[in-house]
This record gives C-alpha cells, sequence and structure tokens, in this order.
C-alpha cells in the first residue's frame, strides 16, 4: 500500500512509532500530484519545494528528540482563497492572479503552529462563486471518478484532490453548499461547521452572512481531526464565536441507538435522481437496522431557499467585491486616461462573466426601489426559514437528507444555464441560511459509477450529533472499498 | 417585474463594471430568468418577521479601539500595481 492512500490518523501513527518521515510522506503526495493532477488539475499551485523543506525540519526535530505537534509533518492542501504569507492566493480569478498575500489567515496560523506542510493552493469557482469549478479563471478541474464530469464547487480543486488521493485533507469553503456538494459528487466526506465557529479572517469574503471554512477528508475521524485544529474564537472574526472548545473524537462513538433523525419530505421530491432518492432511502434504513428512529417530516419554506440564497449572496458579494478597484493590489487595466476608467476597466477585465453576473443581480437587489422588495423581503424569509428548522429540532436530533439532486454532471452541461447550475445547491443552501452545521458523507456508487453521497444536518453548533450519526454509518458500511477509476480521460 | 436593458445599463455603472452590448443582452436575459425565480419569495407571509442579520449572534461586539502600528509598509505596497515613494500611484484627480 503507498503512502498516499492512509487516511491522516493512519499516517499520525506512522509517524508517532517511527515507521516513517514527514519526508517520505510529503513525497508520497508530491509524486502522486505529479502523476494524477496533468489529468485531474485540482491545482493551482504546487509548494514542492516548501513542502520538502518544512517536512525535513519536522523530522530533524523528531530525529533530535525534540517534541513536536501532533500534526506536525502532516501535509494538507489549501482552497485558494484562504491567505498564506508569501504565497499567491489567486481566488481562481484573474483580478488576483498575482497578488501574493500579506498575511496569514487565522487556519493557516494555527496550522503553522502544527508545523504542518502545505502540499499546495486547490482551485474553485472564480470568488467561490459556482457549483462545477467550471467558472475558474484559469482551468476546469476534472472529476476523479470520471474525468469528462465536473468534482462540483466552488471548492472542486479540495475535494478532487482528496478523492484523487493527491492530498490527504484539504480545507474548503461553504457558502451555499460549496464543500458538501463537490465532496458528495467526489466521494469523500465534507463538513460545513456552524456559522461562526471556525474565523473567516484570511477567507477571501464572498458573502460574509454565509461563508464557513470547513475540512474535506477521506473519512469521519479526519474530519473530526480536522475541525478540531480550525474551531475556535478569534478576535480577528467578530462573527466568530466564543464557546467552551470540544474534541470533536470524543463523538466518534459506533452507536445511534435511540437518536431520532427527521428526513424532510420536500428533499426528496421533484428534481431529484431516482438513484440519489434510492440511496437516501437505503441510508435511512441503514440507521433504522443500527437502532435509530427515521420519521418523514416536513421543510416546506425549504424550497425558497435557493431564491434567498442568490438574494442574499450576491448582495452581499456585490459590497465585499466593491474593494477591487485595481489601486491597492489586484489587477489593473492597461487602459485608462483617469481614476474612474482605472475602478472600471479593472473589473470589468479581471471578473470573470459568473462574478460580473452576481455582482449585477447584488447591485439590483440592493439598489433604491428594490431594497425592501427584494433584500429586505430575502432577509425576512431568511427569519422565517430558521424558524422552520428551529422547530423541526426541537422534535428531531438531526436531519437527513440528499446532499446534491444529481450525481456528477458533465463538463459544459450547465455551465450555459445560470438558473440550473444555482439549483445544483437546492439541498445544500439551507443550512447556510440557517446558519447550521451540515456534513456530506460518501454511501454509494450509481449506475455510472459516479458517488452519491447523503447530508446530515444538526443544530447550531451541535457537529457532535453529526459526527455520531456520521461515524456509525461509516463504520457500518464500507463505500471506502470504492476507488476513482480516472476513466473518461481524452487520449 | 421585467428588467430592462436600460436598468442593467444603470446597474453596471452602479457596479463600476463596462459591459459590451452582448453582455448587456445576455445579462438582461439572465436577470430575467433569476429574478423571476427570486420573486417566489413573495409567497412567503413575512408579517411580523425580523430580518436576519447575523446568522447566529444577535449582540454587538466591541473591542478597544487601539492603534496597532503594521510597520512593513513594503509588504503592504507588493501587490500595488504601481507605486512611487512608499504610496500607492493614482492618476491625477485634481485638474
Amino acid at each position: 500500500m503507498e503512502l498516499y492512500e492512509y487516511t491522516v490518523h493512519e499516517l499520525v501513527k506512522k509517524l508517532e512509532n517511527g515507521e516513517v518521515t514527514s519526508t517520505d510522506i510529503t513525497k508520497s503526495y508530491l509524486d502522486r500530484i505529479k502523476e494524477k493532477d496533468p489529468q485531474v488539475k485540482a491545482y493551482v499551485s504546487v509548494l514542492e519545494e516548501k513542502a520538502l523543506a518544512k517536512a525535513k525540519q519536522v523530522d530533524d526535530n523528531r530525529k533530535a528528540g525534540t517534541p513536536v505537534s501532533q500534526f506536525a509533518g502532516i501535509p494538507i492542501g489549501i482552497k485558494d482563497n484562504m491567505c498564506m504569507t508569501g504565497i499567491r492566493t489567486t481566488c481562481s480569478s484573474k483580478m488576483l492572479e498575482n497578488f501574493i498575500a500579506p498575511y496569514d489567515a487565522t487556519v493557516i496560523e494555527k496550522f503553522n503552529k502544527e508545523d504542518m506542510v502545505y502540499l499546495g493552493k486547490l482551485n474553485m469557482d472564480e470568488f467561490a462563486m459556482g457549483s462545477s469549478t467550471e467558472y475558474s479563471a484559469f482551468f476546469k478541474t476534472a472529476n476523479p471518478w470520471d474525468l469528462s464530469r465536473v468534482p462540483g464547487g466552488s471548492s472542486g480543486g479540495s475535494a478532487a484532490a482528496v478523492a484523487a488521493e493527491m492530498a490527504p485533507w484539504a480545507l474548503g469553503s461553504d457558502t451555499g453548499g460549496s464543500i458538501r456538494q463537490p465532496a458528495s459528487l467526489c466521494g469523500v466526506v465534507g463538513l460545513k461547521p456552524t456559522y461562526g465557529l471556525v474565523s473567516r479572517y484570511g477567507l477571501v469574503a464572498f458573502a460574509s452572512s454565509l461563508d464557513q471554512i470547513g475540512p474535506i477528508t477521506k473519512d469521519v475521524t479526519d474530519a473530526a481531526m480536522l475541525l478540531n485544529l480550525i474551531a475556535g474564537h478569534d478576535n480577528k472574526d467578530a462573527t466568530s464565536i466564543n464557546i467552551e472548545k470540544k474534541d470533536y473524537t470524543q463523538s466518534l462513538i459506533n452507536n445511534v441507538k435511540g437518536m431520532k433523525i427527521g428526513l424532510p419530505k420536500e428533499y426528496l421530491g421533484e428534481g431529484i435522481n431516482e438513484e440519489v432518492k434510492q440511496a437516501i432511502l437505503d441510508v435511512a434504513k441503514k440507521y433504522e437496522e443500527l437502532g435509530a428512529t427515521v420519521e418523514e417530516c416536513s421543510l416546506d419554506v425549504g424550497k425558497y431557499a435557493t431564491a434567498v440564497y442568490y438574494i442574499i449572496a450576491c448582495a452581499e458579494a456585490s459590497s465585499n467585491l466593491g474593494r477591487f478597484d485595481g489601486i491597492r493590489y489586484g489587477y489593473r487595466t492597461e487602459k485608462f486616461n483617469d481614476l474612474r476608467d482605472i475602478y472600471k476597466n479593472s473589473r470589468s477585465e479581471g471578473f470573470g462573466p459568473e462574478v460580473k453576473r452576481r455582482i449585477i443581480l447584488g447591485t439590483y437587489v440592493l439598489s433604491s426601489g428594490y431594497y425592501d422588495a427584494y433584500y429586505k423581503k430575502a432577509q425576512k424569509v431568511r427569519t422565517v426559514i430558521k424558524n422552520a428548522y428551529d422547530t423541526l429540532f426541537e422534535k428531531y436530533d438531526i436531519l437527513l437528507t440528499p446532499t446534491s439532486p444529481t450525481t456528477a454532471f458533465k463538463m459544459g452541461e450547465k455551465s450555459n444555464n445560470p438558473l440550473e447550475m444555482y439549483l445544483a445547491d437546492i439541498y445544500t443552501v439551507p443550512v447556510n441560511i440557517g446558519g447550521l452545521p451540515g456534513m456530506s458523507i460518501p454511501c454509494a456508487l450509481d449506475s455510472k459509477g459516479m458517488p452519491i453521497g447523503f447530508q446530515l444536518i444538526g443544530k447550531a453548533f451541535d457537529e457532535t450529533t453529526i459526527f455520531k450519526a456520521a461515524y456509525t454509518y461509516e463504520q457500518n458500511t464500507n463505500f471506502r472499498e470504492n476507488k476513482p477509476t480516472f476513466k473518461g480521460g481524452e487520449k | 417585474m421585467a428588467i430592462s436593458k436600460e436598468e442593467i445599463i444603470h446597474i453596471a455603472k452602479l457596479a463600476c463594471l463596462n459591459l459590451s452590448e452582448e453582455e448587456i443582452e445576455q445579462y438582461t436575459k439572465d436577470m430575467q430568468e433569476i429574478l423571476e425565480f427570486a420573486n417566489r419569495i413573495n409567497q412567503v407571509n413575512t408579517e411580523g418577521m425580523d430580518e436576519t442579520i447575523g446568522a447566529n449572534r444577535k449582540d454587538n461586539v466591541f473591542r478597544k479601539d487601539e492603534v496597532i502600528p503594521f510597520a512593513n509598509r513594503e509588504i503592504l505596497l507588493q501587490n500595488a500595481p504601481s507605486q512611487d515613494e512608499g504610496m500607492f500611484s493614482i492618476p491625477k484627480v485634481i485638474h
């Protein structure tokens, strides 16, 4: 077995035993990247030299008997919208193509303290706006299970890299499903933590009231370990919450007896692929066999969530992206006579079509005459949706839904129809609207051999119950015996 | 509520974007479709509902207004497309 095939919790043991070195592990991944990334194209930048230098430093410390932290020398991939000092942080946009971050995101600071090894920065839809990674300004990432299909998005590079074993784990960010949907389409585990659990400092902002950073991993145990590393209050993010730090690995308990699981019927209705639906019903059955009670319930207002989401997310994006003016950083046009030209031409040349579309939508819903009808109304409907979740969680410990209505679609299939692309997120978006935690766990392959994921939604700050339910499912099933085939590549 | 080409041109101006004729056509069509979809929120009764401002906290977050000097000017200027004598450089504004 190659080193890149292990989970992080297995690699940590091997490092502790002295069976392998960080250099061995890092080299195994760098070789794997060289072998597979020309097909998958998950990485925007590979940090080979820095990674090997860091690995050697950790190995030297271990050899010298210097105490090292638990994850010292463990490699990780980072979505390219998180700032790392001295490293290019592009958001897969022409606007930031040459942007060198002057500081570390809080999550990166935490990894630095652990002496972790950065393999590189991962591709995404430009500014995290998209569900297929086709809107990257640089190149499209392929799904390792079928190279003619999308990996999902916007954290498509992160999910594809973990699925293709080009990183043992990775960070993604999730505004409306951008961790969970690609995790589902690539057959890996993806967690969007509760809004406020992980600091957003140093994450390039898309929609500030919805964005969260979270883990993309091979299994549930790794997700708990990675959440342990990144969760926590941060003075630099006023929306982060100061609560007692939990050890999520304590929630990895193989037991769901007595757990009350709600199955919202609207999530299995119109628009869902039959094979996906069947897979979710099978998961429900499995949970019943394992001693949980699964009951059909209703989240009727969920059908308004996508509309609410695109109004609020685009409004916030149009404001957040106002900072790109071609003056202090980012792309600057060559065609200008005055300051106004610099602003307009830099933005028009630097942003891609989807980003412009969302800026226009966001500007429109915030503009005088439409603010009340769209933005204010959407903020109120957001409250209605949050209340509906609260009511469900009075009765249920956790909700079970599909992550995505379909498995991975073909490249080009939806990229010219924005509304259709937006509907790829119908099952994940409501969770961000509610500020709740949600996890996608792989459960089956469809008849084309493409992964299907199910989603567990928990109460705010109750990642614990999600981990318990996800871990129990994983321990009693065997999805991880399946491996991506890398079929469908051009000859 | 149909959105017109003129409105798209006005919105683009507010957003500081130049749009080509083709883009104006395309975005007008896209906005019509997206807004038609978005209008479904009007089916929800929101009488007496507050707006959700923050996702999970309703309190205000305060901190002391302290000056923390950042000494490394070069690092802040390293990404500037144009700089001069330690400052961001822009075309003449006052004529």
